[in-house]
């Protein structure tokens, strides 16, 4: 695997895509600690990055890298190894090169301007939904042959979980606003990675006090362990139910 | 200005009294001996040193001078000093260790049914309540400093603490830590001037039933859940700061059924809710300035007729928030840093209204769960489309007048 | 060495295979012949594992390759269109492949010599002409000895140079005991190099014989001819049955 997975690191390294990513997260990271000295709120405007900018650069990067890396796949599957290597060999390619992108564009700046602690959360739920969006871009590549359609797909989902889904959620609870929602909300929740990760940060945030009872609610929950087994656990669920599901497709497809 | 004059008469009858020197040099040891010994208008003068000397009783116009701040110990069991007369001065003692107990307000200062009393220039830690009033009128509090630790807030009482009392004057005081800072119930024409409270358990000041009384140039810093002014009228809140009262039901200032009164001049940094405002008519609120809270305001719909004039906001999460539709009080002329309006005769007024509330603000309102879809591209989205065409937030609602550029408050 | 058990693949409503049963043993040479789209690229790849069958099985040395991956070692591709990283320099291709294939210790240059491929090892893929893409094909085809070679149109865009040192190639390759299947539209080379028959038509297989049964059957000299006349007789009986 690793020797498969040695190439899929050249050939990613070589488009430079990942340094420029990586010089992106940097220059903001750096001149948002130039504007401010506050952790929580250079945190904060991170979390917009986070929440909007990784999960649509995990997914636009990931389909055009496996189109363009297409030829390659099917070179080595004339070869005598497993499909599952191979395909599994691009994913942890991609996957790792993003989230060192993204470790050393965020964590980098924490860790020359201090406030490493503060940035934890931000640097594992970035991490996370890196992971769940390469997954998910996966995905729509093995389910159509077509570039555009599968970028099509791609963006769709990302669409779908950072709009449309909580269009719905406020649907929801104003449908049933008479009633008590929060542990509704909380199942509804683990099914966005993104809404998750945004919770998750948000209370980390002294700013959660503005959050009223649902946010003392979540307070409460997500602060405890079963809390943090249960994020944990949902985003884990998210990282590897696509590219299972992917993997399996794949396996059986026609090239 | 009454408890001035009370100080005065004080000081005349005076002249013509003694002098008893008191501590464990002179021969008068205890202040219990100098209590007893001294007549009206008589001073004692008590040197350095500590005294443990159970619960003393005042009933005479006495004034108690410590040279050095000689220290009160309460020894955890007993309220200090018990205050029943007038013309009494008490200054420059530090009192310390008073019991603890939930029936009796335990103070290291228990003023009752009292005139013309000054404390003057004390120290109290750990006292369970600091200086206690109750029934009493023209008493003036200066300069003393009230500090306690306690972890929790039946632990502790209040740091001034007055009851149906009149023409009093708190002024210079700074108390932390204590349950309530200042604590006001049925206290009238009284001021509370220059105190700054810091880390309370509960509010910085507690203010209820208290009419036509004035509190100016005060810091409210940190306090549990920020400054409570309920059931009242008349009152003039001038020139205070209001800062960092953070937590999820703390604000900078409650307005609770307040009638007739000012809110001028003042500074709300950096609390959760500015102001928070419940059944409360005819007030103005001006010239304040509105910076880095989460909510600025918190108007509820049982409030009408308050005008809400030259203030600043700056940076606050959300200006305005209302649960009501009806527009029943006036917002003009105030400078809002997200107005995104023009000016195209440089009269410095914006041209076109600017609606301090946001949809998502009232959304929330009603919904308050819907407080979890937060800082998501949606509602960002939900903000500027309702921003562009207003739909769900109050119509009228608005500032017809909005300043282009910031007042110069401070 | 290699027997295909009634195979059949369906894209969707097209049926590319149609109950194709074949039986292929090492040290012949087999030519793929059909008009386009009659289905020899996916008996190809099926044999490759990259395309699935619908039904039937695949069994190479008695064992089927469904789900497996390690009898790829026996074979050696040469595909009709070499796809390969666009970026990557030529002898950056070869090291890789080599890499991959670490078990394989002693590989077979001599095409690599005889094209010359080493001049130009910094040159990168996407420059490379369509002849010099081939010849790149074909040395990695021949590189590892695989005992089966699979050779999708081998000929078609080489220089008639290249083509004789590639004929070459493949006749050693199958005085050597290889089993060698070839697809071309030119049947002058496979008159050459082949020894045995196989025409697909529409996902059927229509014909499997050797070339000199063929042109017995047919009372042709030439391959050329003789197919001609089977597709005829084929096309008769089809509109007969029809």
């Amino acid at each position: 695997m690793t020797r498969v997975l040695k190439y899929v690191f050249y050939d990613i390294l070589r488009t430079r895509f990942i340094l420029f990513y990586t010089a992106f997260l940097l220059v903001c990271t750096f001149a948002l600690f130039q504007f401010d000295s506050d952790y929580g709120k250079i945190v904060l405007s991170l979390m917009n990055i986070v929440l909007m900018v990784v999960p649509l650069i995990a997914v636009v990067f990931t389909t055009i890298h496996l189109y363009n890396s297409y030829e390659f796949m099917e070179l080595m599957l004339a070869q005598p190894i497993h499909r599952n290597i191979v395909f599994l060999s691009e994913y942890m390619g991609v996957a790792l090169s993003l989230c060192m992108a993204y470790l050393i564009g965020i964590g980098l700046p924490f860790l020359l301007f201090g406030g490493i602690a503060y940035s934890a959360t931000l640097l594992s739920t970035g991490i996370f939904l890196t992971l769940v969006f390469v997954s998910l871009a996966f995905l729509s590549a093995v389910l159509t042959r077509d570039k555009a359609k599968a970028i099509g797909i791609a963006l769709l989902f990302w669409f779908y979980f950072s709009l449309i889904y909580d269009g719905l959620l406020l649907w929801v609870v104003y449908s049933f606003s008479d009633y008590p929602l929060e542990k509704v909300t909380l199942a509804l929740i683990a099914f966005n990675p993104i809404d998750l990760a945004r919770i998750i940060l948000l209370l980390q945030l002294d700013i959660s006090a503005l959050m009223g009872y649902t946010g003392a609610f979540y307070k409460d929950f997500f602060g405890s362990h079963v809390g943090l087994l249960f994020s944990a656990g949902i985003l884990t669920i998210w990282v590897i139910a696509p590219i299972a599901l992917a993997t399996r497709i794949f396996a059986r497809k026609d090239l | 200005m009454l408890a001035l004059l009370g100080i005065l008469v004080c000081i005349i009858p005076a002249v013509h009294a003694t002098t008893y020197k008191i501590g464990n040099q002179h021969n008068i040891k205890t202040i219990r001996e100098g209590i007893a010994l001294a007549k009206a208008g008589d001073t004692l003068l008590i040197s350095a040193g500590i005294y443990r000397e159970g619960n003393l009783v005042l009933e005479k116009a006495l004034t108690l001078i410590g040279e050095n701040f000689p220290v009160l110990d309460g020894e955890n069991k007993y309220e200090i000093l018990t205050v029943h007369a007038q013309h009494v001065v008490i200054q420059g003692f530090r009192f310390i260790d008073t019991g603890i107990a939930s029936i009796n307000d335990l103070a290291a200062i228990k003023i009752l049914e009292s005139k013309f009393v000054s404390i003057l220039n004390n120290r109290f830690e750990n006292t369970f309540f600091g200086i206690y009033f109750a029934s009493s009128s023209d008493c003036l509090v200066d300069k003393n400093q009230l500090t306690a630790n306690a972890e929790a807030e039946h632990q502790i009482g209040n740091g001034i603490h007055l009851w149906k009392c009149q023409r009093m004057t708190i002024r210079n005081n700074r108390i932390k830590g204590q349950r309530d800072g200042i604590y006001f119930e049925f206290v009238t024409d009284s001021h509370i001037l220059n105190n700054y409270s810091e880390g309370n358990m509960r509010y910085g000041l507690h203010f209820m039933f208290s009419n036509d009384d004035e509190y100016r140039d005060n810091t409210f810093i940190n306090n549990g859940a920020g400054v409570a002014v309920m059931y009242t009228k008349g009152v003039k809140m001038i020139h205070n700061t209001f800062e960092h009262n953070w937590g999820s039901s703390s604000y900078g200032l409650l307005l609770k059924d307040i009638r007739d009164s000012f809110v001028l001049d003042n500074v709300f940094k950096e609390n959760s809710i500015g102001i928070f405002m419940e059944g409360s008519s005819r007030n103005e609120i001006k010239n304040n300035e509105f910076v880095k809270n989460g909510y600025a305001l918190r108007l509820q719909a049982s409030c009408d007729d308050n005008v809400f004039e030259h203030n600043n906001f700056r940076q606050n999460t959300f200006d305005l928030v209302t649960n009501g539709s009806l527009v029943l009080n006036t917002i003009k002329s105030n400078y809002w840093d997200r107005y995104e309006g023009y000016d195209l005769n440089k009269d410095k007024v914006g041209d076109v209204p600017y609606r301090p509330i946001s949809l998502y603000g009232t959304v929330i309102e009603r919904m308050p769960t819907a407080i979890l879809l937060w800082r998501s591209f949606f509602v960002f989205l939900l903000d500027r489309a309702e921003k562009a065409i207003p739909v769900i937030t109050p119509e009228n609602l608005k500032d017809e007048l909005p300043s282009m550029i910031p007042y110069d408050l401070r | 060495m290699i027997s295909v058990k009634n195979i059949e693949k369906k894209f969707g409503k097209l049926i590319a295979l149609d109950q194709v049963s074949l039986e292929m043993e090492a040290g012949k040479s087999y030519a793929l012949i059909g008009p386009n789209g009659s289905g020899k690229t996916t008996l190809i790849k099926s044999l490759l594992g990259l395309v699935v069958p619908s039904a039937g099985e695949i069994l190479i040395d008695g064992k089927t390759i469904l789900n497996d991956w390690k009898y790829r070692e026996k074979i050696g591709y040469m595909p009709q269109i070499g796809r390969y990283p666009e970026n990557m320099r030529i002898g950056q291709l070869f090291d890789m492949m080599k890499n991959i294939r670490q078990e394989v210790t002693k590989t077979d240059e001599e095409l690599l010599e005889a094209f010359k491929l080493y001049k130009i090892f910094d040159k990168r893929m996407h420059a490379l002409s369509g002849g010099t893409r081939q010849k790149v094909s074909a040395c990695l085809a021949f590189l590892f000895h695989a005992p089966i070679l699979i050779l999708d149109e081998p000929t078609a865009g080489l220089d008639p140079v290249a083509v004789e040192i590639l004929k070459e190639k493949v006749l050693h390759e199958k005085r050597m005991g290889k089993l060698l299947i070839i697809t071309s539209h030119i049947l002058s080379d496979l008159e050459e190099l082949s020894t045995e028959m196989v025409y697909l038509y529409e996902g059927r297989l229509q014909y499997h014989n050797s070339i000199a049964m063929l042109k017995e059957e047919t009372n042709e000299s030439r391959l050329n001819k003789a197919v001609a006349t089977l597709i005829k007789q084929k096309e008769l009986l089809a509109s007969v049955t029809e």
